[in-house]
């Protein structure tokens, strides 16, 4: 390895988002002719790290050389120019153009100014058949194709681009074991040709097929870096976890299951992204949804709260057979169910109403006589929501907007506690607040759970499931794949089942 | 076989526009007391031209997701700068539609700059500068008036061969110029992937700017070209409120009943001008039916709330609720 010069490093690449430093000093040094998989878990700085490589986002400190030249990049246009081409995790393909349009988007052939159709044509076809994936038709639209094509149109795009440096983020997490075989062939293909490539996956699996060299990612700092092979999973797994745990959660409860289930669901599947999914959830208990992002937890949360249409499967609330059919029955007593939402700022609040406003929204019926909304009780409903929860406020007249992010979270939750749900539903509900109001926002979880609601929580972050939850369930590809109850909730488990590598792990 | 498959779904919404103006041209044409002849032709081409343009333009901006709502009002400028410049010698009319063409452009640009670097809305900047637009309008025609090339303004509206509407073979001549190669360059399928999704646009490295700019002003531009017509139509320039109004309103319509998203990224030049036909073909068709005019804006929006619901068919395949907003 000492004898080839790096084709692109990185030294020392510092980015930081408002107060939060989601990558600090990180290196990077990528060879040519070689896969060099980077690792790491949910916000770990990888995808900042990608951002930074393809031009996407600025870093505030540190250094970026290609050849031995130092370089900086103003957009992905110019990363591209330079050779350094990525294949996004959200896919980067204009839905209403055809496929050749997407793969030659950057650079089309022209004739006399106007773009080549045929030369075009020819382009799309090489770099589909480079890719494996013949089978799609150049003059399709993506958007009539599935999700596991449009994957491949996204690579065939990197491919006609001829990269230096190629960079494959979670390139493989929506195709098929086949498609994954003909991905695998065409990467192995380009590093004896001698580009350097750059892997990052959650599947242990494939990193362990591919990879010549791996660096761990951890809270936004490089951990190590070694040669595929020389370390186990366990080793790895505890590397990219080695973080140091704090006691900042309420005792449990004895969590007692009395027979009587507040809301179950049995085989439950959707639209491929949410498969035979069963749980049932107690009065009094708080069950985790773990695992990596995106595995369907997302899903399946609005799946209960009826917001997808096509479930198929049986809901049972309370033990009777039940069908949700839109949020606004979901919140009904008859079901009593809450979602607080992933993303405040679109889907929990109104962010230019008042705070008493967005309040009240949820319960407007229980603040109103005769479709007037009262404004004494209103107002009484809303100010005893806030010193429930402790939301710091000037004043309940004040736009939303004006609040900080851990109070605005609050008021998400005050919102619907108003409504008294005897189950909640939490999509990630302490991403990107502060520590003191998680710690609050955990207390008055387990305060609800004793009072006997049902509480099911997705979290991106272990801690919480850990310290938080009586039982998790972890899923993976839209399916649970491990229940981990009490003392069986460790990081290590966690992290290894949302890796789905459950037996490695256990070593 | 296939290739038609894949060509037919790429141009779907612009077949759509084609087959309604058709349809309805047919009921109009077997109605008419004067049957199918060069004059029904010729009278409804003269009146369709001018919505076309307008139209056109419109559905440059719409591609890209955005919205010119003072295309009617760029039109009422030409018209009246026309009226005081489009005159006299061959040379002199020339240098007199160079500059009408070339301010409407200009007031494209403002557009364009005003939303990109301003970052403003479309709604709001077009609304702003259209009034601007009508006030330098006023300005140059207080009272209606002015006179217009007449050699020219004959020709342009008149029948070529004896019996095809010249006005067609002008529209015709501008999709050529203007519309066939801006589809088929970098910038214009950079117009429909900002309109598509903008952000894959940035991240596909695309000149989304320029692309914005362009369109802008070539509505402009296109505008202009309507307003130039009117000239041609009516020989004088009137700095007409209601008009300007009209058809900036009557665009958006067409440019929707033509196929094109409001969202952006889908349709075509090609469909909207074909939605101002079938839009003014609904006008007419009450007249040939011997209905009270008095109906007429009734049945034009039933009618145009009809075919826009066409495309909301989409809806009942989305599988989850938040898709739908």
């Amino acid at each position: 390895m000492a004898d080839i010069t790096p084709i692109f490093t990185m030294k020392g690449i510092t980015k930081r988002y408002g107060g939060v430093v989601a990558l600090r000093e990180a290196d990077l040094d990528v060879m040519p002719g070689r896969i060099h998989a980077v690792l790491g878990e949910n916000g770990a700085g990888k995808s900042t790290l990608i951002k930074i490589m393809s031009g996407a986002v600025a870093p505030d400190e540190g250094e970026m050389t290609l050849d031995g030249q130092t370089v900086s990049f103003a957009s992905p246009a110019a990363a591209n120019a330079a050779g350094i081409v990525c294949v996004f995790q959200e896919l980067s393909l204009i839905p209403d153009l055809s496929v050749a349009d997407n793969i030659v988007i950057s650079g089309p052939p022209t004739r006399g100014g106007l773009i080549n159709r045929k030369a075009q044509r020819g382009i799309a076809e090489q770099a589909l058949a480079d890719a494996g994936a013949s089978d799609i038709h150049p003059s399709a639209l993506v958007k009539d194709l599935p999700l596991s094509r449009r994957q491949m149109v996204e690579i065939a795009k990197a491919l006609a681009r001829k990269p230096r440096v190629l960079i494959l983020d979670e390139a493989t997490s929506a195709l098929t074991a086949a498609d994954v075989q003909q991905v695998f062939s065409v990467i192995k293909r380009l590093r004896q040709q001698g580009t350097a490539i750059i892997y990052i996956s959650h599947r242990m699996h494939e990193i362990a097929e591919l990879a010549d060299d791996c660096t761990v990612f951890r809270n936004g700092r490089k951990i190590a870096t070694y040669k595929t092979g020389s370390k186990t999973d366990t080793e790895v797994v505890e590397l990219m976890i080695g973080r140091e745990y704090k006691n900042v959660f309420p005792p449990k409860g004895n969590s007692v299951r009395d027979g009587k289930v507040a809301i179950a669901c049995n085989g439950l599947s959707w639209a491929g992204r949410l498969n035979n999914i069963s749980l049932a959830i107690h009065p009094g208990e708080v069950i985790g949804l773990g695992g990596l992002d995106g595995q369907g937890q997302r899903e399946l949360l609005l799946a209960l709260f009826g917001v997808l249409r096509g479930v198929s499967g049986e809901i049972t609330i309370n033990g009777e057979p039940a069908a949700v059919k839109d949020p606004s029955q979901a919140r009904l007593p008859a079901f009593g169910m809450a979602l607080i939402p992933e993303d405040r700022k679109t889907e929990g609040l109104m962010l230019p109403m008042s705070i008493a406003d967005n309040l009240c929204f949820a319960a407007l019926d229980r603040i109103s006589r005769n479709g007037i909304i009262d404004r004494r009780i209103a107002d009484a409903k809303a100010s005893e929501m806030i010193d429930l929860l402790q939301i710091k406020v000037a004043s309940a007249d004040l736009p939303v907007s004006s609040l900080s992010g851990g109070n605005q979270q609050k008021v998400v939750i005050a919102k619907w506690l108003m409504n008294a749900p005897r189950i909640v539903l939490l999509n990630d509900p302490t991403r990107g607040i502060d520590v003191g109001t998680k710690q609050e926002i955990y207390a008055l979880l387990r305060k609800l759970a004793d009072s006997g609601v049902a509480i099911l929580f997705y979290s991106t972050d272990y801690d919480e499931l850990i310290g938080c939850c009586d039982r998790v369930l972890v899923m993976y590809g839209g399916a649970v794949v491990r229940e981990l109850e009490g003392d069986a909730i460790t990081e290590r488990a966690l992290v290894s089942s949302a890796l789905n590598i459950g037996e490695a792990a256990h070593a | 076989m296939s290739e038609w498959r894949y060509w037919y779904a790429e141009n779907k919404s612009t077949l759509i526009a084609v087959l309604l103006f058709l349809f309805m041209f047919a009921i109009y044409a077997s109605k008419h007391p004067a049957g199918f002849t060069p004059n029904v032709v010729q009278t409804a081409a003269n009146k369709a031209t001018l919505l076309a343009f307008v139209a056109m333009a419109q559905s440059l901006v719409i591609i890209t997701a955005g919205i010119d709502l003072s295309v009617g009002m760029i039109l009422v400028l030409a018209n009246c700068l026309a009226s005081w410049i489009v005159v006299g010698s061959a040379v002199e009319t020339a240098a007199g539609i160079i500059a009408v063409l070339s301010g409407g452009a200009l007031c494209g640009a403002v557009n364009g700059l005003i939303v990109i670097f301003g970052r403003l809305q479309p709604i709001v900047t077009t609304i702003a500068t259209g009034a601007m637009f009508y006030g330098l309008a006023l300005f140059l025609r207080p009272f209606p008036g002015g006179a217009v090339n007449e050699t020219l303004a004959d020709f342009m509206t008149g029948k070529a061969f004896g019996f095809f509407p010249m006005s067609f073979i002008a529209l015709a001549a501008v999709v050529l110029a203007v519309w066939v190669p801006y589809s088929r360059s970098v910038i214009g399928r950079a117009s429909y992937a900002a309109g598509s999704s903008e952000q894959a646009a940035y991240m596909s490295g695309m000149p989304v700017r320029m692309a914005k700019f362009t369109a802008y002003v070539l509505s402009g531009l296109l505008s202009a070209i309507g307003g130039l017509y009117l000239t041609f139509f009516s020989y004088t320039g009137e700095a007409a409120y209601a008009s300007g109004n009209t058809y900036t309103l009557f665009s958006i319509a067409a440019v929707v009943l033509g196929g094109v998203s409001l969202m952006g990224g889908r349709g075509s030049a090609i469909g909207a001008i074909f939605g101002a036909l079938a839009f003014r073909t609904i006008g007419d068709l009450l007249f040939v039916f011997d209905f009270d005019p008095l109906w007429q804006p009734l049945f034009q929006g039933v009618v145009l709330l009809f075919a826009v619901s066409i495309s909301a068919f989409g809806l009942f395949r989305v599988r989850n609720k938040l898709e739908w907003f």
